[in-house]
């Protein structure tokens, strides 16, 4: 009975939404979007909000990579608070999952197989996770990506290796000071610009490795920030066996 | 005309929206939320798509897709992992306090 | 129909697919083996939408993290749904 019920209700459900979803084309060319209004100016643009952030970004951060101009540049105050939201998480797991005599019960090993092949592939994901978020504002991939790459790195050492434990001091350590970098560099641009997260280093040239201004600095601290808060969690939720 | 990409997400949140109602275990339930994270993911990402165009990354010439739902659902994802861990911590300790998953049993519901 | 919409729609059915059974299944470790799966779809959808940033995300996140802390969580726990 009740879960004809539940069927019923989410039938309703995808009926609503895709009644509501019958007039939002597909795959529009971004002419068609409505402009946008620029409280500033108190004027409508000429073009629309995605057309602008593609049409002028290059030139206002220096990145080839879009997304990692909008998460970083344009939108970075907002990804402050999000990098926020991920610690105070990371808090919650590892006061929720906080075990005071870790029960150590006899663990099998795993064959040679696994310990060496993980042993041999721990360096590379960790190489390539950092090549991801260095990387981010010229190719695909950044801070997000990249720190999940290096948590995935130390889920397969865990995997691996049953009484690996990663030191949850140096991983507090690293992510504070990828944190206060974060901020650091912000308020840096607003003593200099009178904004937060102005980017105040110079541009380059666009599509060399050292160019952006700070949109790199930022992105390799979020990075960092994001793999060890990911590894402090799969820490946490591995610690309560017993 | 309606399309597959949002019939296909739009199933997606309705199969997690079952799953919230109908389910009675706590981790089942979690795993619904996630289910509707990701629909509702994809949904973004199919609205922002245009056709015969390329990745945002501005080292090759043409018509590029929309790169703002790109931006939100990067950082969404990350924070949808650490939330979801979250909430299973939350119901570790429900099952440690009480030795069971189901709802029912947890409010002192009869069936 | 071009190649784009057949795939579009194979993985989509696919995607839909593995979600009811990670809805249906007893076995709490198979749902969580089913979201996998899932996601890996969902980040393959996220690369044909021109989305490659989105598709390491969820590659790395959905299929390997998410499913390791929920079969963490199961391990610490019990297994079946009643």
């Amino acid at each position: 009975m009740k879960k004809a019920l539940a069927i019923v209700l989410a039938i309703l459900i995808f009926i609503v939404f895709a009644l509501a979803f019958v007039k939002i084309p597909f795959g529009e060319k971004m002419s068609t979007y409505p402009h946008y209004y620029n409280p500033i100016t108190n004027q409508t643009s000429n073009m629309s909000l995605p057309q602008h952030y593609l049409t002028y970004g290059k030139n206002d951060t220096g990145a080839t990579n879009m997304v990692t101009a909008i998460v970083v540049d344009y939108r970075g105050f907002d990804t402050l608070g999000e990098v926020t939201v991920l610690f105070l998480a990371s808090t919650g797991v590892g006061s929720l999952m906080y075990v005071e005599n870790k029960v150590k019960k006899k663990v099998r090993r795993s064959n040679a197989v696994v310990e060496t092949g993980s042993k041999l592939l721990f360096g590379f994901i960790i190489l390539f996770g950092a090549y991801i978020f260095i990387h981010g504002h010229l190719t695909p991939g950044g801070g997000f990506p990249g720190g999940a790459v290096i948590a995935s790195a130390f889920l397969l050492l865990y995997l691996a290796y049953p009484k690996f434990h990663a030191k949850h001091e140096k991983l507090s350590v690293s992510e504070s000071i990828a944190g206060l970098t974060f901020v650091i560099v912000g308020l840096i641009g607003l003593i200099i610009a009178g904004y937060f997260l102005y980017n105040f280093l110079p541009f380059g040239l666009p599509t060399y490795l050292f160019s952006a201004g700070v949109i790199p600095l930022i992105y390799v601290a979020i990075g960092v920030k994001v793999g060890s808060e990911l590894t402090a969690i799969v820490d946490s939720m591995m610690g309560v066996r017993e | 005309m309606i399309q597959y990409y949002y019939l296909g997400s739009i199933a997606l949140i309705a199969i997690g929206m079952y799953i919230v109602i109908a389910k009675r275990n706590l981790i089942k339930i979690i795993l619904g939320l996630d289910i509707m994270d990701t629909g509702v993911n994809l949904l973004f990402i199919s609205i922002g798509y245009v056709k015969n165009a390329t990745a945002p990354i501005e080292n090759v010439p043409g018509p590029y897709v929309d790169p703002i739902p790109q931006a939100l659902v990067l950082t969404a994802i990350v924070i949808g992992v650490s939330v979801m861990a979250l909430a299973l911590s939350i119901a570790i300790g429900i099952y440690k306090k009480t030795g069971t998953l189901e709802l029912d049993e947890i409010l002192g519901v009869k069936k | 129909m071009d190649l784009f919409t057949i795939v579009s729609i194979i993985l989509i059915i696919i995607t839909v697919i593995t979600a009811i059974i990670a809805a249906e299944m007893k076995d709490l470790l198979s749902a969580a083996i089913a979201l996998g799966i899932m996601s890996l779809i969902v980040s393959i959808l996220f690369y044909m939408l021109q989305a490659p940033d989105v598709a390491i995300t969820e590659a790395a996140i959905g299929a390997a993290l998410s499913m390791a802390v929920v079969i963490f969580a199961i391990r610490s726990t019990e297994r079946w749904e009643k």
